[in-house]
């Protein structure tokens, strides 16, 4: 089953040295993800009717894309993929919130079709940023930041092992369903019993590799964690950083920069 | 039935991360002092595992449909229910980085949901209890029965979780017997599915390898999660989330917008106010020149409202429309997305600038 590979190559592709080659890359992996947690709570802190204050938000994704030298249309993409959920509980809004909230060329827009907009950008954001803050430094400098931060050991270790052998396990069930696939009738989903069987194999082969795994790390001197990456001291330019950010998202926060640019083109304009 | 960001408010968002965070740290130290080392690969390779297998289906019996399994409940047999938590937070925290399944702000109540339920529910609660009842060695059937039982509650108090945080957050409009209604008999399904595949798979185990299930990996953990844990941590859980929940939230009603709160604690005044010289000065100076009525005023009905979701905040707003600004809105908008489009386009990298 090829597509089981190819999602969980997707994985390693995210965050692939080529795409830490940019800017973002120079920046100190705990300012990235501070920066990207606030953009978070910002975004979410908008009013539930909000759509045009917020999408001035989406400068930010977009040129921290373009600064980590990651392509849009993947993030894109996945961004996509993401949206089933939201829009499945927001498209109720519509429905259970139908007081007309604004006037548009003398329509009324209620206020359920607002939330549900807002809803949406707010996922396209969040998703798009927590994206960009993964394939911009990569798990590795991910870790190495969240054990500088203070999450705990076992966790970003854990971490680490999942995400090293993800790709190990996807391949070994990859060939388990190819080999299936030769000897009966392809399908995509299989019988409970086969099902059992398949997955129970797997489990055990992942079992005795773990046991395997344990005594190879054993012999080269494991004492319970995984040396972390060392991480560069903190810089002035990663304060800048910082800084400019959460000062910019304030400024879209509290200006409604939309409006301000509609009034001036209204302005303009007559 | 993963939260999403966009639902949630930043009130439950933190609170949830807060309640999770404690969770993860106190299984951590719970596995440090109680320290075996092969539970470290052992660990890493059971989530990589569960991520795995998520991505094979089986087809249930009579309905066209097909299911995955979930994980929780099979790890904490596997495991324990502590090492399994933070196997469950990892498998989680990849699904949000990689698949931008829910988000890093729902990361938090996606760990809950699915992490402390099976786990530190399901699985000490309802699994232990009715496995060590049924004797030293329970028949194939009742096991079966036993894991479904245990996989259903599990998910159910997940649903459940999802429902109530969406409705504290007060993005969405759905009414909560609405959403109930809705959530809870699609996860009874969703439930009795993954239960069946997980017995599946521990059938499969327990014949090949009895010892892994019946004496496993997590045969000292069974004591001590069954020893006095639940009603201690899952009341030090409650009242953090509500502790923090509620204190996030009377800073929120106390002013009607948190941020502006925290800016003002900041700074010492209600708005970000520099001298002269700042932008913001220059953009409030040109709202005011440029603006016939310079407030933008839906925007602020509801921010008060998060906690009550729905019903009071539309009858508010709706004298408050001002077709100016609506249309000031969304030609401000749209140009904020062509001027966005347009910095993408400038900024974009330099070779496929070349390549073309």
């Amino acid at each position: 089953m090829s597509g089981i590979e190819a999602l969980l190559r997707e994985v390693h592709s995210l965050d692939a040295p080529a795409s830490q080659s940019g800017w973002l890359a120079g920046i100190d992996s705990r300012a990235t993800i501070l920066a990207t947690f606030a953009f978070i709570l910002v975004v979410v802190s908008f009013n539930r009717y909000a759509v045009a204050p917020l999408l001035p938000m989406a400068i930010f994704p977009v040129v921290l894309a373009r600064l980590g030298n990651i392509p849009l249309t993947r993030i894109g993409f996945k961004v996509l993929l993401a949206m089933p959920f939201a829009l499945m509980v927001g498209a109720f809004n519509p429905v259970f919130d139908p007081l007309p909230h604004m006037e548009l060329m003398g329509h009324a827009v209620s206020g359920g079709w607002l939330s549900l907009a807002s809803i949406l950008i707010r996922a396209a954001l969040t998703v798009a940023m927590a994206l960009i803050l993964v394939a911009s430094i990569g798990m590795h400098r991910l870790c190495a930041a969240l054990d500088h931060l203070g999450a705990p050991r076992v966790l970003t270790t854990q971490l680490l092992f999942m995400h090293r052998y993800i790709l190990v396990l996807a391949g070994e069930l990859g060939r388990m369903t190819l080999a299936r696939e030769l000897r009966s009738q392809p399908s995509k989903a299989l019988p409970l019993s086969v099902y059992g069987s398949l997955l129970g194999h797997l489990l055990l082969r992942t079992l005795e590799r773990a046991q395997r795994i344990h005594q190879a790390m054993l012999s080269r001197g494991f004492d319970g964690h995984l040396p972390m990456r060392q991480i560069q001291p903190w810089q002035w330019g990663d304060t800048v950083f910082l800084t400019l950010c959460l000062g910019a998202f304030l400024l879209v926060r509290t200006m409604d920069l939309a409006t301000l640019l509609g009034r001036l083109m209204l302005d303009v304009a007559s | 039935m993963h939260m999403a960001d966009a639902l949630l408010s930043p009130t439950v968002g933190t609170a949830l991360w807060v309640a999770s965070g404690a969770t993860l740290a106190w299984c951590s130290r719970h596995l440090r002092t109680d320290f075996r080392d092969h539970l470290v690969p052992l660990m890493g390779v059971l989530g990589a595992f569960i991520f795995a297998a998520q991505m094979i289906n089986f087809s249930i019996p009579g309905t066209g449909s097909s299911g995955h399994i979930g994980g929780g409940l099979l790890l904490s047999i596997l495991l324990g229910g502590h090492a399994a938590f933070v196997v469950i937070a990892s498998v989680l925290t990849v699904q949000a980085l990689f698949f931008a399944d829910g988000g890093l702000l729902a990361l938090g109540a996606n760990i809950f949901n699915l992490g402390v339920f099976p786990c530190f529910i399901a699985y000490p609660l309802i699994y232990r209890p009715l496995v060590n009842a049924a004797g030293d060695a329970p028949s194939k059937n009742r096991l079966a029965a036993i894991t479904v039982l245990a996989a259903i509650i599990g998910l159910q108090l997940g649903a459940l979780g999802v429902v109530f945080e969406t409705q504290l957050s007060g993005i969405s409009s759905l009414p909560l017997d609405t959403f109930l209604l809705l959530m809870q008999p699609i996860h009874l399904a969703i439930g009795l599915v993954e239960g069946l595949a997980t017995a599946t798979i521990i059938a499969f185990i327990r014949e090949a390898r009895p010892d892994l299930v019946d004496a496993g990996f997590a045969k000292t953990d069974h004591r001590s999660a069954s020893a006095g844990f639940p009603t201690r941590i899952i009341a030090m859980l409650a009242c953090l989330a509500l502790a923090t929940g509620g204190l996030l939230s009377w800073f929120a009603s106390s002013n009607p917008d948190g941020l502006e709160w925290s800016i003002e604690r900041v700074t010492g005044k209600a708005e970000v106010e520099a001298d002269n010289s700042s932008i913001h000065q220059t953009l409030v100076q040109m709202q005011q020149q440029i603006a016939p009525m310079p407030d933008y005023k839906f925007a602020t009905s509801a921010e008060n409202n998060a906690e009550v979701p729905g019903k009071s905040d539309a009858e508010e707003a709706w004298p408050a429309v001002d077709a100016g600004t609506s249309v000031a809105g969304v030609l401000g908008g749209l140009g904020t997305l062509i001027l966005v489009t347009g910095i993408g386009y400038l900024l974009r990298p330099r070779r496929a600038r070349l390549s073309r």
